[in-house]
């Protein structure tokens, strides 16, 4: 089976700053694939290239199968993005932002597709509110609807529980893990909770300073570093502590 | 299909913002019924005290006034909802779902002949009502008066939306001036040759210019001035695919340094 995404040797740079470096690595179809470095990793720029928001300066990205240098509305229509830090548009209610972004993905039995989304995220007594009025955890939910509203084979996610309680994180996050059994979806998740990077993630990508510095299962990546948590590994990552090579 | 169900979700999106707030859709006729208000007073004055016909003087300042609000809102309702995205931190949404750019330009034209007849229609019925000055008494040439000079206010508002692109929400100012700025030397309310030789050239490299020099043929004469249409949708052609290729390339530069991205401020 062909990889969900597949990334060779992709570099970001702006003028000096050398914001991705030369990194490479696949994402097999059905997986959930984690994406840790603290803050300047490069973790963003990644997602943003690979959702050709932003055009590397070298490199190649095949994404469904679709090179994204050559043609990327055609993996575009299949994947989605969320992230609590990019609003949808505040004037609107809930039920308009589906509805825009349905029409924008082409989804058909739209009001259909709406109804069921709000059905599984508990959406219905928001419908009709404005987005700007929610709640930090009821934008969450929306936002992650809009994400969902063309059942995407991709979903990138970034930081997706940042800024919610440990009960809503947790809802959001059990969430995503029956979307992902059910659908078979592929996700790219970055994040700084390694705890939901563990639950989640088969695979994990460690980047620091625009490179993939380590890579494996988590289970991998706590052997190597002989710790009992990711968060541990993270911080022997930043802070240049070596891996011991088994 | 899915070319229109994009365009058309660009489209609901703006029009679910005016559904939802009175001042905004105030404010689409606001000014051309103001302006309109002013000018036939001023025109009627002036007829009056100079005695010439009344009902040319009218037409020709009164049609001027309207033609031009025709561009000034076709300007304001492209740019502006491409500015409505910038505000809302939204063009990244937009920017990573399947919309092309062209159809996102098709619906940024869409919702602008919508909200140019918004404020002009009630200017136009203010005039027929106050002044008894009828539009669509220039005849169905109206119509490529009226189409040339909106494609004359996107390709302006594809300028401004590229300086948007290259130096966001600061060149915000001349989405509101670029346009307007134009206005002395597009001959709206004088003919070309009231202006000095060594301008003329510049005059008549504007689109704005030989419509307005064909209405006053049609509101005075009578006369439908095939040249001058002919030379104002040529002029549309040039400066539309210049603003086209600005477009593109601002577009292929924001991509390239992350403007898409953080574009806002």
């Amino acid at each position: 089976m062909e990889d969900a995404i597949h990334v060779e040797s992709l570099t970001k740079r702006y003028r000096e700053t050398l914001a991705v470096d030369d990194i490479s690595f696949r994402v097999r179809r059905g997986e959930t694939v984690g994406l840790l470095g603290g803050n300047g990793a490069g973790k963003t720029t990644t997602i943003a290239m690979l959702l050709a928001l932003l055009v590397p300066t070298s490199g190649r990205i095949t994404v469904l199968g679709q090179d994204m240098a050559k043609d990327r509305f055609a993996a575009l229509a299949k994947m989605n993005f969320s992230s609590p830090y990019v609003a949808l548009p505040q004037r609107l209610t809930v039920i308009q932002n589906l509805r825009v972004y349905g029409n924008l993905y082409s989804v058909p039995q739209l009001e259909r597709r709406i109804r069921e989304l709000a059905d599984e995220l508990d959406l219905h007594g928001l419908l009709d509110r404005p987005a700007g009025r929610l709640s930090a955890g009821q934008k969450t939910r929306v936002a992650l609807a809009k994400s969902l509203i063309n059942r995407p084979e991709l979903l990138l996610l970034d930081e997706p529980t940042s800024s919610l309680d440990p009960d809503t994180g947790d809802m959001v996050r059990t969430w995503l893990e029956h979307y992902r059994a059910e659908s078979g979806c592929t996700v790219l998740l970055a994040s700084h909770n390694m705890a939901e990077v563990e639950r989640l993630c088969s695979h994990v990508l460690m980047m620091k300073q625009g490179r993939i510095v380590d890579r494996g299962t988590p289970d991998e990546l706590l052997a190597r570093y002989n710790r009992v948590d990711l968060e541990e590994v993270f911080l022997d990552i930043a802070r240049d502590r070596q891996a011991e090579i088994a | 299909m899915k070319p229109l169900r994009r365009i058309w979700g660009l489209m609901y999106r703006h029009l679910c913002v005016y559904r939802g707030s009175w001042p905004r859709l105030l404010d689409l006729a606001y000014w051309p019924v103001l302006q309109m208000t002013i000018w036939g007073f001023t025109s009627r004055y002036f007829a009056q005290r100079v005695g010439s016909d009344i009902a040319v003087t009218i037409g020709m300042l009164l049609g001027g006034v309207l033609l031009w609000e025709t561009a000034l809102r076709a300007h304001l309702g492209f740019a502006t909802t491409f500015l409505e995205e910038v505000w809302s931190r939204n063009l990244g949404h937009i920017f990573i779902s399947p919309l092309r750019p062209w159809e996102m330009l098709a619906g940024l034209m869409a919702m602008s002949v919508l909200r140019t007849a918004c404020g002009v229609v009630p200017a136009a019925v203010l005039a027929a009502l106050l002044y008894h000055f009828n539009i669509l008494s220039v005849g169905p040439v109206l119509a490529l008066f009226m189409l040339n000079l909106m494609v004359m206010g996107w390709w302006v508002a594809l300028g401004c939306t590229s300086l948007i692109l290259s130096q966001g929400g600061g060149a915000e100012s001349l989405v509101w001036s670029m346009l307007a700025g134009l206005a002395p030397i597009a001959a709206v309310y004088y003919p070309v040759s009231a202006m000095p030789h060594w301008l003329q050239p510049v005059v008549l490299a504007l689109p704005a210019a030989h419509v307005f020099e064909g209405l006053r043929a049609a509101v005075a004469h009578g006369v439908i001035r095939w040249d001058h249409l002919a030379w104002a949708a040529g002029l549309n052609v040039a400066w539309a695919s210049a603003a086209v290729a600005l477009f593109w390339s601002q577009f292929q530069a924001a991509r390239r340094n992350g403007a898409l991205m953080n574009i806002g401020e």
